[in-house]
C-alpha cells in the first residue's frame, strides 16, 4: 500500500514517494516532511492526522508546490498525478492542474478568500479561467454551487464580499470554490478547525455528500481523530515528519499498534470520564532541526518502553496485515509497555 | 505583596470572608443595532449567579451571545439594561476608572493565545506588568518581580528560565499558559476563559483543562467557561448554563445536562459532538 512500485502507480491517481521537504533557516535545517509516502486512488479518502508541527500541511502544500521556496526545498521524493511528477513539472503545466484537477480548502476560510472581491468574482473565476466558460454561464454556475453547499438565496447572496458571511457560511462558500471545476482530488487542510461544532458537523457531512455526488477523492487533514474517523476510509497518523501507522479508518480504531495512534486516542476530551484529570501525552513533539537517529516517539514513553525503542537507526513501516501499516520499534508497538491504558 | 513575601505565599487561595454569591448577573439585556432597521439581541434577560469557587461552563454555538454575555460581565460593554454584581457590588454603575481598578479582581482569558498576547513583550515583561497592577510596590524592584513571575510560570506548567523568551518562541498549547499566567497574575477572584482551547490541538486541550482544573482546586478560583463544545466543558464544570439566541435555555449540574439534556437544542449541540465511528463503549455519551 505504502510502496507502490513503478509498475502499480497507475493503479493510483495519485501516489507520493518517500517525499522529503526541508525548511532551510538560519536556525538550521528543518525537516518538515521526512519520507512520507502515501497513494489515493479514484474516489477514494485519506486522512492525515497528527500534532500541530508533525508534517501533515507542508504534505499537502508540497504536492500543490504552494511552499515559498527558499526557504522550503524537496530533497527527495516524488508525487505522481496520473504518471506526472507533481514536484518537478514545469510551473505552467502544473497551473493547469491546481484548481482545476486538485482543489484546496484551507483552514481558516477568513484568510483565504479576498476580502476585496465579491463572492462572485472569486467563484467564477476559475470556471473561466480554467475552462474558458464566459462570464453569464459562470455565473448561473456559480451560483448552483453555492445552492448545493446549502447556501440559502444564493442569486443574492453570490454579490455580497466575504466578511457578510459567517465562519461556517464562509467555508461552504470555500467548499463551493474548490469543488466549481469538479476536481478529481479535493485537499482540504483542517477546514473545520476553526467553527462550532454544530457548524463542522455541517461542513462535515457537506464535504461527505458532495463527495459521494461529484465522486472526489478527498486528503483530509485534522488534528482530530474522531473527525477523521467520520470522513476517511484511509488513516496516515503522522509524527515529526513521518507517518508512524497506516491503517484502514476502522482497522486504526479497534487495533492501534503504534503507541502514538493509543496516545492520541486516549487524549480526545469527549471520550474521557469526569472527574479524573485527563490523559496528556507526556513530553513535547519533537525539534524538527535536531532528528534523532532512533525512534522519534522514544523521549515522550515511559521508562521502560523508552528503554525498548529503536536508539540507533529509524523505525521502518512494516506491513502487519493487509493495509495495515506500522512503524516497527519495539517500544512503541508493544501495548503492554504503556502506562495505565 | 512586599517583598519579602516567598513565591509560595504569593499563590495562597483568594478567599474572601463573604458569604454572598460571588457573581450576580441580573437580567442583562445587549441589544445591537443591526443592519436594516433591526435590532440584534445579543443578549436578551440573562441572570443567573455564581458562588465562590464555583465552575460554570456557557455553552452555545457562534452567534448565541455568549462571547457578548462575557464581554458585558467583564465591562467591556455597556448594558442597554441589567446589572452586574461583584461581592454584591454593582459594576455597571461605576465609573470606568474605578471599574479598571476593580477588573484586576475578574480577568479574562481569551480564545487565541496568537492575537491575545503582545507580541513585542517578552514573557517577563507581560507578567510583571500584569503583577505590578496589584502590587505596585513592586515596580522598579527587579528581583520580587523576576521571583513573582518565576511562580507565576511554573504555576501554569511554564519554564522560569524561558521568561525572558517574546510570544512567538513558544507553542500554541505554550502561550495559552502564559495567557493564563497572566489573567492569574492580579490574584483575581474571578476568571471568564472565552473559548481557552478551541484554538488548540485535541492532544493540547487536555493538558489546558488540566491545568484549569487544577488552578480551581488550588487557588480557590472561581470560573466561567465558554465554549461552543459540550464534551470539553462537561469536565470542567460543576454546572452547564446553555445559551441559545441570547437566552439560557437550560442550566443544570454538568453530568445531568450532557447525560440527560432536556432541551432540543441542548440535544443538538450534543449530537454534533463529533464522534468515533468505532470502539463500543468508548463512544462519548449522548
Amino acid at each position: 500500500m505504502l510502496r507502490a512500485k513503478d509498475s502499480f502507480s497507475c493503479l493510483f491517481m495519485l501516489s507520493m514517494e518517500n517525499l522529503k521537504t526541508f525548511f532551510h533557516t538560519r536556525e538550521g535545517v528543518i525537516r518538515a516532511v521526512d519520507g512520507v509516502s502515501l497513494e489515493l486512488s479514484r474516489g477514494g479518502s485519506l486522512g492525515i492526522v497528527g500534532e500541530s508541527g508533525s508534517g501533515k500541511s507542508v504534505t499537502c502544500y508540497s504536492l500543490l508546490r504552494l511552499l515559498p521556496m527558499p526557504p522550503a526545498r524537496f530533497e527527495g521524493g516524488s508525487a505522481c498525478f496520473e504518471g506526472r511528477d507533481l514536484l518537478t513539472m514545469p510551473v505552467k503545466e502544473l497551473r493547469a492542474i491546481r484548481g482545476r484537477r486538485i482543489g484546496m480548502i484551507f483552514q481558516d476560510p477568513m484568510t483565504s478568500l479576498n476580502p476585496y472581491l465579491r463572492v462572485s468574482t472569486q467563484l467564477t473565476e476559475p470556471l473561466r479561467v480554467h475552462l474558458g466558460i464566459g462570464k453569464a454561464g459562470a455565473l448561473d454556475q456559480a451560483v448552483a454551487a453555492l445552492q448545493a453547499v446549502g447556501i440559502a438565496d444564493a442569486e443574492q447572496r453570490i454579490h455580497s464580499y466575504p466578511h457578510e458571511f459567517s465562519g461556517g457560511m464562509r467555508q461552504r462558500v470555500m467548499i463551493a470554490m474548490a469543488l466549481i471545476t469538479r476536481p478529481d482530488i479535493l485537499i482540504a487542510d483542517e477546514p473545520t478547525t476553526a467553527l462550532d461544532v454544530t457548524v463542522q458537523k455541517q461542513v462535515l457531512d457537506l464535504i461527505g455528500r458532495r463527495r459521494e455526488e461529484l465522486g472526489t477523492a478527498v486528503i483530509f487533514i485534522s488534528h482530530d481523530l474522531a473527525v477523521v474517523s467520520g470522513v476517511c476510509d484511509y488513516v496516515h497518523v503522522m509524527y515529526g515528519g513521518r507517518v508512524v501507522e497506516a491503517a484502514p479508518v476502522r482497522e486504526l480504531f479497534e487495533n492501534p499498534l503504534h503507541a502514538y495512534t493509543r496516545a492520541l486516542q486516549r487524549s480526545i476530551p469527549a471520550l474521557q470520564e469526569k472527574g479524573k484529570p485527563l490523559y496528556t501525552i507526556p513530553g513535547m513533539p519533537p525539534d524538527l532541526s535536531r532528528p534523532t537517529p532512533g525512534c522519534a516517539f522514544a523521549p515522550r514513553r515511559p521508562a521502560r518502553a523508552r528503554a525498548a525503542c529503536l536508539a540507533n537507526h529509524r523505525p521502518e513501516l512494516v506491513e502487519t496485515s493487509p493495509g495495515h501499516w506500522v512503524q516497527d520499534c519495539p517500544g512503541c508497538r508493544d501495548a503492554g509497555l504503556d502506562d495505565a491504558f | 505583596m512586599r517583598a519579602s513575601t516567598t513565591p509560595s505565599e504569593y499563590f495562597t487561595p483568594f478567599l474572601s470572608p463573604l458569604t454572598m454569591a460571588l457573581l450576580e448577573v441580573d437580567s442583562l439585556v445587549k441589544h445591537f443595532p443591526g443592519s436594516r432597521g433591526r435590532t440584534v439581541k445579543a443578549v436578551d434577560g440573562v441572570t443567573f449567579s455564581l458562588e465562590r469557587g464555583q465552575v460554570l461552563g456557557l455553552v452555545g454555538e457562534s452567534g448565541c451571545g455568549k462571547s457578548t454575555l462575557s464581554r458585558l460581565i467583564m465591562q467591556l460593554l455597556p448594558p442597554t439594561s441589567g446589572r452586574v454584581l461583584l461581592e454584591g457590588e454593582c459594576l455597571s454603575s461605576l465609573p470606568p476608572a474605578v471599574v479598571r481598578r476593580r477588573r484586576l479582581d475578574f480577568q479574562m482569558v481569551f480564545q487565541d493565545p496568537y492575537a491575545s498576547l503582545n507580541p513585542r513583550l517578552t514573557v517577563f515583561s507581560t507578567l510583571s506588568e500584569a503583577i505590578a497592577a496589584r502590587h505596585p510596590g513592586m515596580v522598579g524592584n527587579r528581583t520580587a518581580c523576576t521571583e513573582a513571575v518565576a511562580a507565576l510560570m511554573k504555576r501554569v506548567g511554564l519554564d522560569a528560565r524561558a521568561m525572558r523568551k517574546y510570544p512567538h518562541e513558544f507553542s500554541g498549547g505554550q502561550r495559552q499558559r502564559i495567557a493564563i499566567a497572566r489573567s492569574l497574575a492580579p490574584e483575581p477572584r474571578l476568571i471568564i476563559a472565552d473559548e481557552p482551547v478551541s484554538a488548540l490541538d485535541v492532544s493540547i486541550q487536555s493538558q489546558i483543562l488540566n491545568l484549569l482544573q487544577g488552578l480551581v482546586r488550588d487557588l480557590g478560583l472561581t470560573m466561567i467557561f465558554v465554549s461552543h463544545d459540550l464534551s470539553v466543558v462537561k469536565y470542567i464544570a460543576d454546572e452547564i448554563s446553555v445559551m441559545y439566541q441570547g437566552k439560557l435555555v437550560e442550566t443544570g449540574p454538568a453530568e445531568e445536562v450532557f447525560h440527560h439534556p432536556r432541551e432540543s437544542y441542548t440535544r443538538r449541540l450534543l449530537d454534533a459532538v463529533p464522534r468515533i465511528r468505532f470502539g463500543g463503549d468508548r463512544f462519548p455519551p449522548g
